[in-house]
């Protein structure tokens, strides 16, 4: 007859046991995924990668116009997306008690969030592609802005939230107008949990490939023509992987390898600023 | 029920008087037909249970409870005659008026200056060396001014917790109120930082009018001049601290400041 206790701890050791062959089972992929990519990653990421044009089929070459396509979309994606997420976000934890644009807004920001973003390549695709009548680096900024500003609008209005009502009240005893309550108190003390919120926006469309195929599609030379088809990292790898040719499929894996790491780093740094800040508190 | 309300209706001068107030957090009535006067540049305690409205009180008098739109204030509450409660009456004016400090200190996410420029700025145009002057000022009341002058640039949070709670009294005073408002501000301090505090109190009467909540009757007892004791939204008993503590006209007050209830 077994007592109580050693019953209780049989118990927490079998689900233990659970947990860690739960974990193992989930990083283990995660480490093949990296693995494989460091493996045909690295030998392919030589300099040529970094200073030469993606090349035709059978010559040499390298990723230079994808980076820098892939940056320029990226940063003026960015650019669109974060001030309009944070203003309705603001607009969401600070002023949405009432009414009913708020719970509305609400809801539509987080059907966009879970929204497939080759629903929202196809978007940008028939209203702006169709009528400009060519693919183009602004349409792929588009595109990546609006992946960008739903989830923007989520962490704002998450770390507003987390802000506490004293630190309103405060503000508010010492007779400050609520703009100023807002600039200067509650959005100071929420920054870093919102900037952290854009960089994973970053990190989440340094890497889509869906929206960027109906809208910036690829360019095969060197452009810094936003009104033009730019070259950008995942459609180039999307092309050069399905590719019979070697050299193609080499660059592929650099390619890979390239956003992973920058998605990586930039998950990181989020991670230690947020928690610079908690700690802080 | 009507309260006990013995010696401040004999006031020379009452600073705020609340007539018939009542209190609304949506449909629960929480104050019931308050009616009492604050005596000027004196300490004025509320005490009673959680739950009493003692806080909600002291919350009218700064109509901090506009901030949420299912709460209601009726009846007057004048500061110097004029009513408060009014909605003619500016809001923010009314605020650099009557300071308030809250339980939990509340530093802003800037430096130690700056939290106390934030409030003054609010009000007046000043230069950096009268800006200057006004933070030493209001630091020096506060008692923070050895502690703090060395880190002025430093953020506000990395005091600690009763020195926030001294620079949220520095923050106060800074904007130069009439009335400063106290909810239970040593609750969330240590036994020193609240003999610190305390000891404040007591200096800061000479320039203002002082209404503090506490849940510590010892407290009460120590630094007021006039006790007024809830329960229920009710105005029990209100008179001066040495006679509500030592001869209290209610038997309800006995009980509570005996302890053999709350």
């Amino acid at each position: 007859m077994l007592t109580l206790y050693t019953r209780r701890r049989i118990i927490n050791a079998i689900g233990l046991a659970i947990s860690i062959l739960a974990m193992l089972f989930g990083l283990f992929w995660l480490c093949w995924i990296l693995w494989t990519l460091l493996e045909h990653g690295l030998p392919a990421l030589a300099p040529v990668v970094f200073s030469q044009m993606t090349p035709p089929p059978g010559s040499s070459g390298g990723l230079l116009n994808a980076i820098a396509g892939s940056l320029a979309m990226t940063l003026v994606g960015t650019l669109i997306g974060t001030p309009i997420g944070i203003l309705a976000g603001t607009y969401l934890a600070e002023f949405g008690q009432r009414g009913w644009l708020a719970p509305v807004t609400r809801f539509i920001n987080d059907v966009l969030l879970s929204a497939p973003s080759i629903v929202i390549g196809l978007f940008v695709y028939e209203i702006y592609v169709v009528h400009v009548k060519h693919f183009s680096g602004w349409a792929g900024a588009l595109a990546l802005s609006i992946i960008v500003i739903p989830i923007v609008i989520r962490t704002t209005e998450n770390m507003l939230r987390l802000v506490p009502t004293t630190l309103r009240e405060a503000a508010a005893a010492l007779g400050a107008p609520q703009w100023k309550i807002i600039n200067f108190v509650t959005l100071r003390a929420a920054r870093a949990g919102i900037i952290t919120g854009v960089m994973l926006a970053i990190a989440r469309i340094s890497g889509e490939t869906a929206p960027l195929l109906f809208t910036a599609l690829n360019n095969q030379f060197w452009s810094s023509n936003m009104d033009q088809p730019m070259a950008n990292l995942p459609v180039v790898i999307f092309q050069f992987a399905m590719s019979p040719y070697e050299d193609w499929q080499k660059l592929a894996w650099a390619g890979a390898l390239l956003i992973t790491l920058s998605v990586l780093t930039l998950n990181i740094l989020a991670r230690v600023l947020f928690r610079q800040k908690a700690a802080s508190h | 029920m009507n309260a006990e309300n013995t010696a401040p209706q004999n006031l020379i001068a009452p600073k705020l008087v609340v007539k018939n107030l009542n209190f609304y957090y949506g449909d629960y009535r929480a104050l019931k037909d308050i009616n009492l006067s604050i005596a000027e540049k004196m300490v004025t305690a509320f005490i009673g249970p959680s739950g009493c409205g003692k806080s909600t009180l002291l919350r009218t008098f700064n109509r901090m409870y506009q901030l949420y739109p299912k709460q209601k204030a009726t009846g007057e509450v004048l500061l110097d005659g004029a009513n408060i409660l009014d909605n003619k009456q500016d809001l923010n004016m009314l605020r650099a008026k009557v300071g308030m400090v809250f339980q939990k200190p509340t530093p802003f996410p800037m430096s130690i200056y700056e939290n106390i420029a934030f409030g003054v700025k609010l009000y007046e145009n000043l230069s950096k060396n009268d800006m200057d002057e006004r933070v030493e000022w209001a630091l020096r009341k506060a008692a923070l001014w050895t502690e703090a002058k060395d880190k002025l640039r430093q953020s506000g949070t990395s005091l600690s917790g009763g020195q926030q709670q001294r620079l949220c009294i520095a923050r106060a005073i800074a904007v130069k109120p009439q009335v400063l408002l106290l909810d239970e501000p040593t609750s969330a301090l240590d036994p020193i930082s609240t003999a610190h505090i305390e000891k404040l109190i007591d200096e800061l009467k000479e320039d203002f009018t002082i209404v503090i909540v506490t849940h510590n009757m010892q407290q009460a007892a120590r630094v007021s001049d006039y006790t007024a004791y809830m329960y229920l939204g009710d105005l029990i008993e209100f008179g001066d601290t040495s006679t509500v503590f030592t001869n209290p006209k209610r038997k309800e007050t006995e009980d509570y400041i005996t302890g053999r209830f709350g």
